[in-house]
């Protein structure tokens, strides 16, 4: 049996799907819980045929709740567990993780958005976004990366897990049908060579001991009898996910400073709005960027900071103001104009972006 | 346990949540005695992680000094099999009603049936959703008012009981075990539990024991009338015994 999964740092050519599965491995998840979707089965695909050589499990369920509360069980055992999903399987994903944000379950979940709502394609899209970040019946306690190629996934996808340990909240990689099934070239490697370590995982059940001599048992709550339980429990894990979110929040801008519109935009449509900014600039227009990495925690107080100097914001989706939602919330009392560029479950070129942002100027 | 010692409390149950929280009556403790003489027989306190479904089942909670996992409404198979599948040192035991295991979560309990997971499944019968204040359950019986049936469960319009162990004995493959106990037989209940988690210790598949038990609250019946419901009405669509051994098991009936 191989050592590694990845000796060192490779260069790689790869779909998305293929990338997630070797970062999990190079990661050390043990265990994939996971049911068939598109645009996320080849995740499954690479990850079952890798994962035997390196010891590594996998379950396929009966359907997305099974594939979420196995992987809650996973967790539970103390190993670092994931799944992934895409649409109606992260609409019935999320029952679990609101049970995993009760419990502070440190679930990994990968989402390869396509269109929406129902079943709708099996393509492309943004629009779970609002359901990532905020779905069951909770409070959004929960971390959700929004990737925009190859590299970052692999490079978030490593980071999910140790996030999830660190913090014990339920993580997500948000991707999306273009990610998962294009190719790209990209560095895969050891997380060990880059200086990563890799948080060390503890079992919520059958810890090391006897109950009654050395060891308690752990009686693992998610229902409470009042009110008052309820609203003490849930005032520790707000005030702790407050606490940690200015460690956890990542995001990217350009040309902030002067600029008169700034381009907000998330995950792969990043990538148009970055070519247009630049294209934009080469042209002596005054516009920027503005990239949330992470969606939950929002960076909510640096995007302010932005929306104070600039003359308008143009927020840029392929879903009808899932992101402007957030953005909004984040900025509420700002005076700054806002512009959409709103493509529920299509692609967004440069062009197109760049024929907006001329349209606004 | 002979019937001349004074009753005793199980060793792995949790003196501090005792007096339990079920109603008068109820029959989950009888069910949950069966189970902790299961565990203190097998010795494997240690080892057991219990996951309650929502409903009645939940009240179990801090029933025993065991891990424990309190999970949703028909989920917990598969949160105790995603358990068992990362730690198969683990003895995982999945509790739950009759809604649990043959509504909401049916399909969690037939897939995990068919995949031979090794996990053991306790589902407890007592014709009725009891949390919820009464509502008609899969196995409510023809004729038998609830909440939702005022004039009495009407076939036609609602189908027959499900009958669950034959269900799951249909499904799974040799290797199984599935029975079908009363809390009006505690021995036997504690046998079928004990066997039950020995399938699962031993690696042989599948195990899963329904038990008929009583609702006097919902119900509305006195004590004569409820045990006459658990031991003669329920008996007419549930018939208790072994329903499916591995070959190396001997089974038994209640007859």
């Amino acid at each position: 049996m191989a050592d590694k999964p990845i000796e060192g740092e490779k260069k790689a050519f790869m779909t998305g799907n293929e990338v997630v599965a070797w970062a999990a491995l190079a990661a050390g998840a043990e265990i994939m819980y996971g049911y068939p979707i598109t645009p996320q089965n080849e995740i499954m695909h690479y990850w079952t045929r890798l994962a035997p050589k390196f010891n590594r499990k996998f379950l396929q369920t009966e359907d997305e709740l099974s594939a979420g509360f196995t992987t809650i069980g996973g967790v539970l055992a103390g190993k670092r567990a994931f799944t992934a999903t895409a649409g109606p399987g992260n609409t019935l994903m999320q029952e679990p993780m609101s049970m995993a944000e009760m419990m502070r379950l440190p679930t990994v979940v990968v989402i390869q958005q396509r269109g929406g709502p129902s079943t709708a394609t099996v393509i492309y899209s943004q629009q779970e976004v609002t359901m990532t970040t905020y779905g069951g019946n909770g409070e959004g306690l929960r971390i959700v990366y929004s990737t925009s190629n190859h590299q970052e996934l692999f490079d978030y996808t490593i980071k999910a897990f140790n996030t999830a340990w660190k913090y014990r909240f339920p993580t997500f990689i948000l991707g999306d049908g273009y990610q998962a099934k294009m190719r790209e070239s990209l560095t895969i490697y050891d997380p060990e060579v880059r200086g990563i370590e890799m948080v060390p995982t503890t079992p919520y059940v059958l810890r090391p001991g006897q109950i009654g001599v050395n060891r308690e048992p752990n009686h693992l709550r998610n229902t409470y009898n009042t009110e008052e339980e309820l609203y003490e429990v849930l005032q520790k894990h707000i005030s702790a996910y407050n606490e940690v979110a200015p460690e956890i929040v990542e995001y990217q801008e350009f040309g902030t400073e002067d600029a008169e519109i700034v381009v907000v935009s998330h995950g792969v449509v990043f990538r148009s709005c970055k070519g247009a900014v630049q294209e934009l600039r080469e042209e002596g227009l005054r516009v920027g960027y503005f990239r949330p990495i992470t969606l939950r925690p929002f960076p909510g107080e640096q995007l302010r900071k932005v929306a104070e100097r600039a003359r308008m914001l143009l927020i840029v989706e392929s879903a009808y103001g899932q992101l402007a939602k957030l953005v909004k919330d984040a900025i509420f009392g700002c005076s700054v104009r806002i512009e959409g560029l709103f493509k529920p479950g299509v692609g967004i070129t440069s062009e197109e972006v760049v024929t907006k942002v001329k349209e606004l100027l | 346990m002979s019937n001349h010692e004074l009753p005793r409390m199980p060793k792995s149950w949790r003196l501090e949540s005792k007096p339990h929280k079920f109603c008068p009556g109820c029959g989950h403790g009888l069910v949950l005695k069966a189970l902790g003489m299961a565990i203190d027989e097998l010795g494997i306190q240690d080892r057991v992680v219990f996951g309650c479904d929502i409903g009645c089942s939940l009240l179990a909670w801090d029933f025993f000094n065991v891990d424990t996992i309190q999970t949703h409404h028909g989920r917990t198979t598969p949160v105790v099999t995603g358990v068992k599948r990362a730690n198969p040192e683990a003895i995982v035991i999945a509790y739950m009603g009759d809604g649990g295991g043959y509504a909401i979560g049916s399909q969690h309990l037939v897939n995990a049936a068919a995949r031979n997971e090794l996990i053991t499944a306790i589902l407890v019968n007592n014709t009725n959703y009891g949390m919820t204040g009464g509502q008609m359950a899969p196995t409510t019986l023809p004729g038998q008012k609830t909440e939702t049936t005022p004039y009495g469960r009407d076939v036609k319009e609602a189908g027959y009981p499900t009958q669950g162990p034959e269900m799951v004995a249909a499904i799974a493959r040799e290797g199984a075990y599935v029975a079908r106990g009363t809390i009006a037989n505690l021995k036997q209940l504690t046998r079928f539990i004990k066997k039950a988690l020995q399938n699962q210790m031993e690696g042989r598949g599948f195990s899963f024991v329904e038990v008929l038990s009583a609702c006097p609250t919902n119900w509305r019946t006195n004590a004569k009338d409820t045990w006459e419901f658990v031991e003669k009405e329920m008996t007419k669509y549930f018939k208790v015994g072994e329903i499916k051994v591995p070959a190396a098991e001997g089974g038994e009936t209640d007859e």
